[in-house]
């Protein structure tokens, strides 16, 4: 059976990041001849279309030859499937990789060949290691550009992975490959021109990296979504009616792993119980892993309502009011301390009160610098919040799930930011 | 010894079972845009799932054009009715009757869906709708959002969309305003299929191999109902086909096929050379950004 991947692509303008997506989708085949046909259409060179259009696909993002927003993008091959969040380098590119970042597993950042690591680079990297995206490729393009020189481009790859060791990535959650998205080279079939390389290609590497996320390791977690309760007398005659007192708690489990017989804390109240059954529509489970939307049946008559965790009773998540976090700000609408706002984390949403400004991780230098006075849009810092209701909460660094959570604008209802508990980016000294 | 790893056809199952749940839990009254077509059935599959054993917590609307093949509608009530669920049909018939909505010049009915699918939201009192839009189907969708806000009238509006962050969904809105949801964002049309093979899930008899009259126009095969048929020098001829999608008959073209079970039409898909919409979707050939005109208007 297949498994599916989830990554993300960074990379600053004139990167030729479109260029290397169109390239994925086309040595694929999972662009059909109508598309083709479109972008022959709309391409100024009739005989080589250009690549970036099968990508930007808003009628403004073509008029301005920009990307503008995360557009997602969907390929497979005989062995795996990939959803890819394609985000833009430029505008609101906080914003964009915040989100792109969040649901990946892997990120591939792209740099130019003829430029090497630059200040975006390190941006990029810094914010995919904030969001703790679990694996990084490093894509050298344009490689023909600088005529396939080994010593360049080895160069270029050390500087890399000295970026992301001081970011707090493992050296072997890092990969390298020089490619050249226009011609083709390393992306999907190696290239002639790099004999001295011996990495896998792109796709070869998305094809055989590991998709288990880090959570599956994790102790158990799973906001409860809705509480399953059939009406009573309903069918009741029928043999596969279900029993009068049916009451399941559903959820998509966050982390770990839940079975029957385990015990778990409910929080943010602190009643312990046992699971007495993992069902789903097509059955019971024996075990039910990080990713599975199933329904918990619990040995004893609690109160739970959407809202509440279900957790490892031997290794639950912190319950607390106070919470010190780190806040991507993604809105125009500047954060000062004092702000009265809303935050979802799991399937709860309550009030929060903003207390001090902390740090803030100057993104251009990658370092942490004095608090600033307010946070304006594309600001990443450290932050204290009060909260209404009590969260049970994990640093984001062990569990992104309960790690993570929004802040709301209570008068527009728009998304102000993205919240980690604690501070996940470690900078080496 | 940890669970073993979803499969991606767990994983999308998993991932549009909890986007079902988050809307029931934080929405007042949803309800589930219901054609009869492949995508929408897999809507109401994967909404059943969601709540067993207890019903599906909300009802589905239909947006009738009146140009429907009579085995879908057919389908359609059966489907309604085995699973006791509850249809509310908005037939553009009676908007065209009263004069709301004009009959236009080429007799497609497709755009005229959305004022009535507009009318029937505010009138039903709806504050999510889900629809069966996938991303992969053509480039605008490729932006949306799997919860996404429409203003008071409907509209979308690509430049404004909030960012959607984890797997944490913010729904809120104005009175007036409601959300589009679309729990299938991240399946592809091959992902529609093996799974629909997989659950062994019904689906209307157009989708399989049959003979049909058709006549051809503009590359498409398409049918004579009551939106008209052959003109010129179009002539009707029996051809062995099959659809691939399945919406208002007055654009919507068959394919010659003799793929007539799951197993061959996943082959099928499998080796095409056209998209979906671009194989059968005359509305969507009509320009560059003909869908993302479409939805800022209110289409879904």
């Amino acid at each position: 059976m297949k498994d599916l991947l989830r990554f993300a692509t960074a990379g600053s303008v004139d990167d030729g990041k479109s260029t290397l997506v169109g390239r994925l989708l086309y040595d694929t085949k999972s662009v059909l001849a109508d598309q083709i046909e479109a972008v022959q259409r709309a391409s100024v060179d009739k005989d080589s279309p250009d690549l970036s259009l099968l990508v930007d696909g808003l009628r403004a993002e073509r008029e301005q030859g920009i990307t503008i927003d995360v557009a997602y993008r969907y390929f497979s091959t005989p062995t795996r499937e990939f959803v890819l969040a394609d985000t833009p380098g430029h505008v609101q590119y906080t914003r964009n990789t915040v989100t792109g970042a969040s649901t990946a597993e892997l990120a591939v950042l792209l740099v130019d060949a003829r430029h090497g690591v630059v200040e975006q680079t390190r941006r990029h990297a810094a914010v995919l290691a904030l969001l703790r995206v679990p694996r990084l490729v490093l894509c050298i393009n344009k490689i023909d550009l600088v005529g396939y020189d080994q010593a360049e481009l080895e160069a270029i790859g050390k500087d890399f992975a000295g970026l992301a060791r001081s970011l707090g990535f493992s050296d072997d959650a890092v990969v390298t490959i020089p490619v050249s998205a226009l011609v083709g080279d390393n992306v999907v079939d190696r290239s002639e021109h790099t004999p001295w390389y011996d990495g896998p290609t792109l796709l070869g590497h998305l094809e055989s990296v590991p998709v288990t996320p880090p959570e599956a390791g994790a102790p158990f977690r799973m906001p409860v979504q809705y509480v399953i309760r059939p009406p009573r007398g309903i069918d009741a005659r029928s043999a596969d009616a279900p029993r009068s007192d049916y009451r399941g708690y559903a959820g998509q489990v966050a982390s770990g792993t839940v079975r029957p017989g385990d015990e778990v804390v409910v929080l943010p109240g602190g009643t312990r119980t046992t699971v007495e059954s993992v069902d789903t529509a097509d059955g019971p489970l024996d075990t039910a892993g990080a990713g599975r939307s199933i329904t918990i049946l619990l040995a004893d008559d609690i109160d739970i309502s959407r809202g509440d965790v279900l957790a490892s009773a031997a290794q639950p998540p912190t319950v607390t009011n106070e919470l010190d976090a780190t806040l991507c700000w993604l809105s125009d609408k500047p954060l000062r301390p004092g702000a009265r706002l809303l935050l979802k984390h799991g399937t709860r949403t309550t009030q929060v009160i903003v207390g001090a400004l902390g740090d803030r991780l100057d993104t251009d230098t990658v370092a942490y610098v004095d608090a600033p006075q307010t946070l304006t849009i594309n600001d990443i810092a450290r932050v204290s919040l009060r909260t209404a209701d009590p969260l049970p909460v994990d640093d984001y660094a062990d569990i992104r799930a309960t790690g993570s959570f929004l802040l709301i604008d209570p008068p527009t209802g728009n998304t102000l930011a993205a919240g980690l508990v604690g501070s996940p980016l470690t900078l080496a000294p | 010894m940890s669970a073993p790893v979803l499969d991606a056809l767990e994983a999308l199952e998993s991932e549009s079972i909890h986007i079902f749940r988050e809307v029931a839990g934080e929405f007042d009254r949803p309800v589930i845009l219901f054609s009869g077509g492949k995508d929408s059935t897999l809507l109401v599959h994967l909404a059943v799932k969601a709540f067993a054993p207890a019903p599906v917590p909300f009802p589905l609307l239909h947006v009738d054009t009146g140009h429907n093949y009579s085995e879908v509608i057919d389908f359609r009530d059966s489907l309604v009715a085995r699973l006791g669920l509850r249809l509310e049909v908005a037939n553009v018939q009676d908007w065209i009757d009263d004069g709301r909505l004009t009959e236009r010049p080429d007799g497609t009915r497709n755009p005229l869906q959305t004022v009535p699918l507009l009318d029937s939201i505010v009138e039903g009192r709806y504050d999510a709708v889900f629809g069966g839009g996938r991303r992969d189907e053509e480039r605008a969708r490729a932006k949306e959002r799997i919860l996404s806000l429409r203003d008071a009238f409907g509209r979308w509006d690509p430049r404004s969309q909030r960012p959607e962050l984890w797997n944490l969904y913010n729904g809120r809105h104005a009175p007036g305003e409601h959300v589009r949801v679309f729990p299938i964002s991240n399946w592809t049309e091959l992902d529609v299929w093996r799974y629909i093979q997989r659950e062994n899930i019904e689906l209307p008899s157009i989708y399989y191999s049959h003979q049909r009259e058709v006549f051809q126009r503009d590359g498409m095969w398409l049918a004579e109902g009551p939106w008209g048929g052959a003109r010129g020098t179009e002539t009707l001829e029996l051809r062995t086909v099959r659809y691939r999608t399945v919406g208002d008959g007055s654009c919507t073209g068959a394919i010659e096929s003799s793929a007539s079970t799951l197993d061959e039409i996943i082959a099928e898909v499998t080796a095409s050379r056209l998209t979906e919409r671009g194989a059968t979707r005359a509305d969507d050939r009509l320009s560059e950004a003909a869908m993302e005109d479409r939805k800022r208007e209110g289409y879904f």
